[in-house]
């Protein structure tokens, strides 16, 4: 036994890890209770069995690859990271980038995870043209819009409920560089800041930092960054035209780990770096796509900087009307508690693909607490402001929501659940997060 | 034909072989993948294919039937320009100290194939002019341990052969390195207790192999921190060192 837990550090679970080597070794790792685990970046218990752990990462070939058509078919277990910097020389980059790029291609299809361009290109599971799956039964099929298709979009943003992701075709998109067109605003509050994104969502790339101990006339003061894919006569003759992946980032200073995490470093922090962007603020200038995506790469272990105990996501997504007026109750609460995350995400999604995909469209929030004090009750008061604006939780980020909160926001439960058990009748496949939201019998 | 380099891979299918494979790839290698079973090797050829615009193709070999060989060199599409011998065998010491045909496969696996194969490879290569033989060895050779000198012993004759190898041949433009990588993180040591600091990825090794053969380098520790370790451990008297129990 093995103990394990999501990037979040919390929960710890004590549970068997297997590492197949082989498709028929996957098939025989499956016990019941099992699941599939990419490279654990979900914060959560999403990637952790009941009993058994898979890991995937040991998948990590690339089938073929189409130049022509941007074609490829590989193994789950291949890194995004490992994408990007194989094919990204060659003028190919995924379509759909998270905020981190150590995420595997099954991790990504699992979660049907969003970029920064949600709002307008939807989603990870919007390039999948087919999957290679194995389903708690035992069964090995190709699923796709045409083919399969129940198992296909439920296994979109399905958390690897409804088996193992053995292989995935997708498509990749043309760049001309690996460079990133960044136009940064300033907001001085939660209006000008929603207002922002609304006059960007003709940008493909879209997102605001949020200071969210900024308090009265200043809460939800924002940085919004747009972006787009440099061309290449837009880059300095001296640039290469692809950058290398161990860029540091400007966007987050290397010592932060050494501060300790209270509301003074934090407000210290985000008054600089609120500051610091500001004067970047207005003309577009030219960064390398790696901090511009994933600006949190740049430190390893980063999820260490909130202590042993680990810390939570909560991540929400309300629907557009209604939006303004959740977002900033919860903003308020937040900074009034003063135990404020120091990083906070605001952005705008559009529609999911998949049954139990997150996105909807309307805005997301995202906020990190530390493990401590009375926050569990405090995300349970959150948590019913969501649902009644209509909202719900990311399950790639849930560590601790409630049955109730999750069955409120996800309506199309009913026929996830009803595919899942034709493909599993038994009931193998099963996470800690599926025995906490999903499972009919409690243990 | 091309006239990219080309680099052959004795024991593809092992974690370090797969990473070096990838390594040579992306620097614009043409890559070979010999191992017992070439077909179980064709999906690591399609990934170097498809992530690379080179040729990936695939060869069996057994380093066991050293009757093969000459058979197994003469009928090599082209003479690669590197060759690289990933091939070994930890076994089971224990199992080894009483078991012979056991310990007979862990001699013949990490000394008599490596050696014999790698060296036909240098007559050929020393006949055309050039050429640069690679072979993954052990830290373990560098001084026989109680709990794995079966294996330690063969990797020593392994490294031992390497060496004169070189000495001869790197008269007549041929390049030998030996790569000792120390703690790997791979199917071979999965389950085992590695000491974190001193342990590498595969990934490391590989990168490690492509940066010796194009700087000439002779002998490698993967990691830097393991000439250290084995210059303390050969460094100990014997009578110091039969009494620690490692
Ligand atoms: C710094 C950071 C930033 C992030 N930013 C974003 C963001 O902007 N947008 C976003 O959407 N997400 C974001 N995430 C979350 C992350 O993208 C997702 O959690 C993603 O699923 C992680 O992939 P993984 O390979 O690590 O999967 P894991 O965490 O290992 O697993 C996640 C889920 O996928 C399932 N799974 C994994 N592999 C397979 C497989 N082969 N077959 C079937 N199921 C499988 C698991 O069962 C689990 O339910 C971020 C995470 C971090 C740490």
């Amino acid at each position: 036994m093995t103990l394990v837990s999501g990037w979040g550090r919390f929960p710890v679970v004590d549970t068997d890890l297997s590492r197949p080597r082989s498709f028929e070794a996957v098939s025989e790792a499956v016990v019941p209770g099992s699941v599939a685990r990419g490279n654990g970046r979900a914060y959560g218990d999403a990637a952790i069995g009941v009993s058994r752990t898979i890991a995937m990462t040991g998948f990590d070939r690339v089938r073929s690859f189409d130049p022509a058509t941007g074609r490829i078919r590989l193994e789950a277990g291949v890194l995004l990271s490992d994408l990007i910097d194989t094919f990204g020389p060659r003028g190919f980059l995924p379509f759909v980038v998270p905020g981190t790029r150590f995420a595997s291609v099954g991790g990504a299809i699992a979660a049907d995870v969003h970029g920064k361009n949600h709002h307008c290109e939807g989603g990870f599971g919007r390039y999948v043209d087919s999957i290679l799956l194995r389903t708690g039964q035992g069964e090995v099929m190709e699923a796709s819009r045409e083919q399969n298709s129940d198992a296909f979009f439920a296994t979109i943003g399905g958390m690897g409920l409804t088996g193992v992701i053995l292989e995935a075709t997708m498509r990749l998109r043309t760049v001309e560089t690996g460079w990133i067109r960044e136009r940064v605003i300033a907001a001085s509050d939660l209006d000008a800041a929603m207002r922002a994104l609304d006059a960007g969502d003709a940008a493909t790339y879209s997102v605001a930092w949020i200071d969210c101990v900024a308090r009265g006339s200043d809460l939800g003061r924002s940085l919004i960054y747009l972006g787009e894919h440099a061309r290449a006569d837009e880059l300095a003759d001296s640039a290469d035209r692809f950058p290398a992946g161990n860029d540091p980032g400007l966007a987050v200073p290397v010592d932060l780990p050494s501060i300790t995490l209270n509301r003074y470093s934090i407000r210290a922090f985000n008054e600089l770096y609120y500051r610091m962007g500001a004067r970047r603020a207005g003309g577009g200038h030219v960064v390398s796509l790696y901090p511009y995506f994933f600006p949190l790469d740049s430190i390893a272990a980063w999820n260490r900087i909130y202590g042993r105990r680990g810390f939570l996501q909560h991540q929400c997504v309300i629907p557009e009307q209604g939006a303004r007026s959740a977002i900033g109750e919860i903003l308020d609460r937040v900074s009034r508690r003063g135990d404020a995350s120091f990083l906070a995400v605001l952005k705008k999604l559009g529609q999911g693909d998949g049954l139990l995909s997150f996105p909807l469209p309307g805005y997301t929030l995202a906020l990190d607490f530390p493990v401590r004090g009375e926050i569990l009750n405090f995300l349970d008061e959150i948590d019913r402001l969501v649902v009644a604006a209509g909202g719900r939780l990311y399950l790639a980020k849930d560590a601790r929501q409630s049955r109730a909160t999750f069955e409120a926001g996800y309506p199309a439960l009913a026929r996830f659940n009803a595919i899942r058990k034709s493909l599993d009748p038994a009931g193998a496949i099963r996470s800690k997060l599926s025995q906490r939201l999903f499972d009919e019998v409690q243990p | 034909m091309t006239s990219r380099k080309s680099v052959l891979v004795l024991g593809g299918s092992s974690d370090i072989g797969r990473a070096a494979a990838r390594a040579f790839a992306k620097a614009g290698y043409d890559v070979a993948l010999a191992g017992r079973d070439a077909a179980a090797l064709e999906p690591d050829a399609a990934d170097l294919r498809a992530r690379y615009t080179i040729e990936g193709s695939t060869l069996k070999f057994d380093v066991l039937d050293t009757a093969s060989f000459d058979g197994f060199v003469g009928s090599l599409p082209v003479l690669p320009d590197v060759v690289i011998s990933i091939i070994g065998l930890l076994g089971v010491q224990a199992q080894a100290e009483s078991d012979l045909a056991h310990a007979i496969t862990i001699m013949r696996s990490n000394y008599e194939g490596p050696s014999l194969i790698l060296g036909l490879f240098a007559e050929k290569f020393l006949a055309r002019g050039h050429g640069t033989i690679v072979g993954v060895s052990s830290v373990a050779g560098d001084r026989g341990r109680s709990s794995n000198y079966v294996y330690g012993s063969a990797k020593a004759g392994f490294s031992a052969f390497l060496s004169g190898l070189r000495a001869r041949a790197s008269r007549g433009g041929v390049h030998v390195v030996t790569v000792k990588p120390g703690f790997v993180r791979t199917k071979m040591t999965e389950g085992m207790k590695l000491i974190g600091p001193l342990t590498v990825e595969a990934p490391v090794v590989g990168d490690a192999i492509l940066a010796a053969v194009e700087n000439k380098t002779d002998v490698v520790y993967v990691s830097g921190k393991w000439r250290l370790v084995m210059f303390i451990i050969k460094a100990l008297p014997e009578a110091v060192f039969k009494k620690l129990k490692f």
